[in-house]
């Protein structure tokens, strides 16, 4: 038995019925990283001692026939954004090189506090700004269907470290779309939830009013059980919302029958790969043949997403960035003559390009003069495109959309033009301005087999509908057994 | 529109951020590029709109103004482990004030 990978439902049984021990699990999983994280670049650290010590610790309890937390012996990763006590948090940028973790964050806590075993951090996208883990400062992050490739982003590290079994699952965050793309590009299954669903504390701030931590899985049930684990009020994080959390997996089999599944004509349109539409569309003929309802609706705002994330994102990340000044931890230029020069060149140094051009093109939108034309006028814009969606949910119980127009596409074929690289987000981001639950689901393969993702949006806190959605879905195909060439 | 060296060498000095001749004209070609993209916007009428700051709509968070213990000796210890240059329990910086 492989047991890398296994799921996090079908570990959770065999480790409960003991026919594995957390030390095999582990052991599998780090022997598996140790194989593949070379050429893949998925993980930037790993804690490989306490991971074994805390696996043994889980095979003691069993032996003495002790209580199991939820995710008890369960190894996971975590993205390099999210805090954990003791260990390096880069953000994939060099200004936090050797930056260690003072505290957990609120997630790594909930993941403790359920047994979960943390394997390692992550790579991404630096400081999470953008769409195919080229930009991380320690090296492109390849996607594991085809290593040519990316694997999408930001949360790039931690799709592949999924879709590769290189964790049973892991946590990203997701701003305008870093969750659910590199799922797409990787075969896996990736949740942004309802803004304020999960708490932000602890999570390196790229902008604060689109930024979710959610979870990758091999399937949609473990979703459900992760989201569970992570999800609720904290009195640490002044925009999570104090609405109770219920057992996500609880009513995750009811299947579709009677729901109202929305389709969004705005987004089939050009640009969209015939693979990926073919893919969408047989998607929306099974739901059907299992009782869904599909109704056409329309996004009119679509076409402004995209604009309104760019002035929003970046002078929200303007802001959050400005603490990075070489003072009290990270990088810090040496031989500066006075503090003025110390913070242009730290920052100079220790920022990538493109976290300085959107920290420039933040800057901008909110300088005296142009506030008002591009950051104001943008958030009215994100008035409306939240419109949008009030008024289609009026039609509709979820929608279902395509993740991205194509599938993974080469490394550094996009990279000198930022702007087509942003144009990968046009099915995402209207749902992070929004603040919605989005689930990316697998939903096949194009002519070069590479994995195709559907995308499930919810209503706000409706992530249970979403997820009996993709169950459903996930269920009646095959997908989920599917593995890359490694 | 265009955006001239001296406006983008201006937004530079706001994000504190030193830009070398080559990153000013990138900077300068993606602002062109992102700023003809994001005045599609401007076509939008939002005559009474009101702005969205938040997808949620929460009151500020308040609590009980309390004293509550300081963290622990060791807590600090690794907040100041990660200090580029310190003295004691402050962080040390080129003199600001002349």
């Amino acid at each position: 038995m492989s047991l890398h990978t296994l799921t996090i439902n079908e570990a959770q049984t065999k480790l409960r019925l003991g026919e594995i021990s957390a030390v095999e699990l582990v052991n599998a999983v780090l022997t598996r990283i140790d194989a593949t994280n070379p050429y893949l670049g998925s993980y930037l650290s790993t804690n490989h001692d306490q991971a074994l010590d805390q696996a043994m610790e889980v095979d003691k309890v069993i032996r003495e026939g002790g209580d199991l937390e939820a995710l008890s012996g369960i190894p996971v990763a975590l993205k390099d954004v999210i805090l954990v006590e003791g260990m390096q948090a880069t953000a994939g940028s060099k200004i936090l090189q050797e930056f260690i973790a003072p505290y957990d964050a609120t997630v790594t806590e909930r993941l403790k506090r359920s047994g979960a075993i943390i394997i390692g951090k992550l790579n991404c996208d630096e400081f999470a700004m953008g769409s195919s883990n080229e930009n991380s400062a320690y090296g492109v992050c390849r996607n594991p269907w085809d290593t040519e490739r990316v694997a999408g982003g930001s949360s790039g590290g931690s799709a592949v470290s999924v879709a590769a079994d290189q964790a049973c699952a892991s946590l990203g965050t997701d701003t305008g779309g870093s969750i659910r793309l590199p799922a797409a590009f990787c075969g896996i299954v990736g949740l942004k939830p309802t803004y304020g669903r999960v708490s932000r504390f602890g999570v390196i701030a790229y902008a604060s009013s689109l930024d979710q931590v959610g979870p990758c899985t091999k399937t949609v049930r473990d979703s459900a059980i992760l989201l569970t684990a992570i999800a609720g009020h904290d009195t640490r994080d002044s925009t999570s919302v104090n609405r109770p959390s219920p057992d996500y997996t609880q009513f995750i089999d009811r299947g579709v029958d009677g729901l109202r599944v929305g389709v969004p004509r705005e987004y089939f349109v050009d640009g969209l790969q015939e693979d990926v539409k073919r893919a969408i569309n047989r998607a929306i003929l099974q739901l059907k043949g299992f009782g869904a309802e599909i109704v056409d609706i329309s996004m009119p705002h679509t076409e402004y997403a995209i604009a309104t994330y760019y002035v929003i994102a970046t002078a929200e990340a303007s802001s959050n960035l400005a603490r990075y000044d070489g003072v009290r931890y990270g990088y810090r230029a040496k031989d500066v003559k006075d503090i003025a020069t110390m913070y242009l060149e730290t920052r100079a140094n220790g920022f990538g390009d493109e976290v300085k051009r959107r920290i420039m093109l933040g800057t901008f939108v909110l300088s005296a003069g142009y506030y008002d034309a591009y950051y104001l006028k943008a958030q009215k814009v994100r008035a409306l495109v939240r419109g949008d969606f009030e008024e289609a949910f009026k039609t509709c119980d979820f929608m279902l959309a395509p993740v991205s127009p194509t599938t993974a596409f080469r490394i550094g074929e996009r990279i000198d033009d930022p702007l087509t690289m942003y144009l990968s987000d046009v099915y995402t981001t209207a749902v992070n301005l929004a603040g919605l639950p989005a689930l990316s689901v697998p939903c096949g393969f194009d002519q070069q087999n590479l994995p195709i993702g559907l995308q499930l949006i919810g209503q706000p806190f409706q992530e249970e509908t979403i997820f009996r959605a993709g169950y459903t879905f996930e269920r009646n195909n095959d997908y989920y057994e599917s593995r890359p060439p490694l | 529109m265009r955006i001239t060296s001296d406006e983008i060498l201006h937004v530079a000095a706001l994000a504190r951020l030193s830009l070398s001749d080559e990153e000013v004209t990138d900077v300068s070609k993606h602002f062109e590029t992102m700023l003809k993209y994001v005045d599609k916007l401007n076509g939008l009428d939002t005559e009474g709109v009101d702005a969205m700051s938040h997808p949620i709509d929460l009151p500020t968070a308040l609590r009980e103004d309390e004293v509550t213990t300081s963290r622990s000796e060791s807590h600090i210890r690794k907040i100041m482990d990660n200090a580029p240059n310190t003295r004691q329990d402050f962080f040390r910086v080129p003199k600001i004030v002349e």
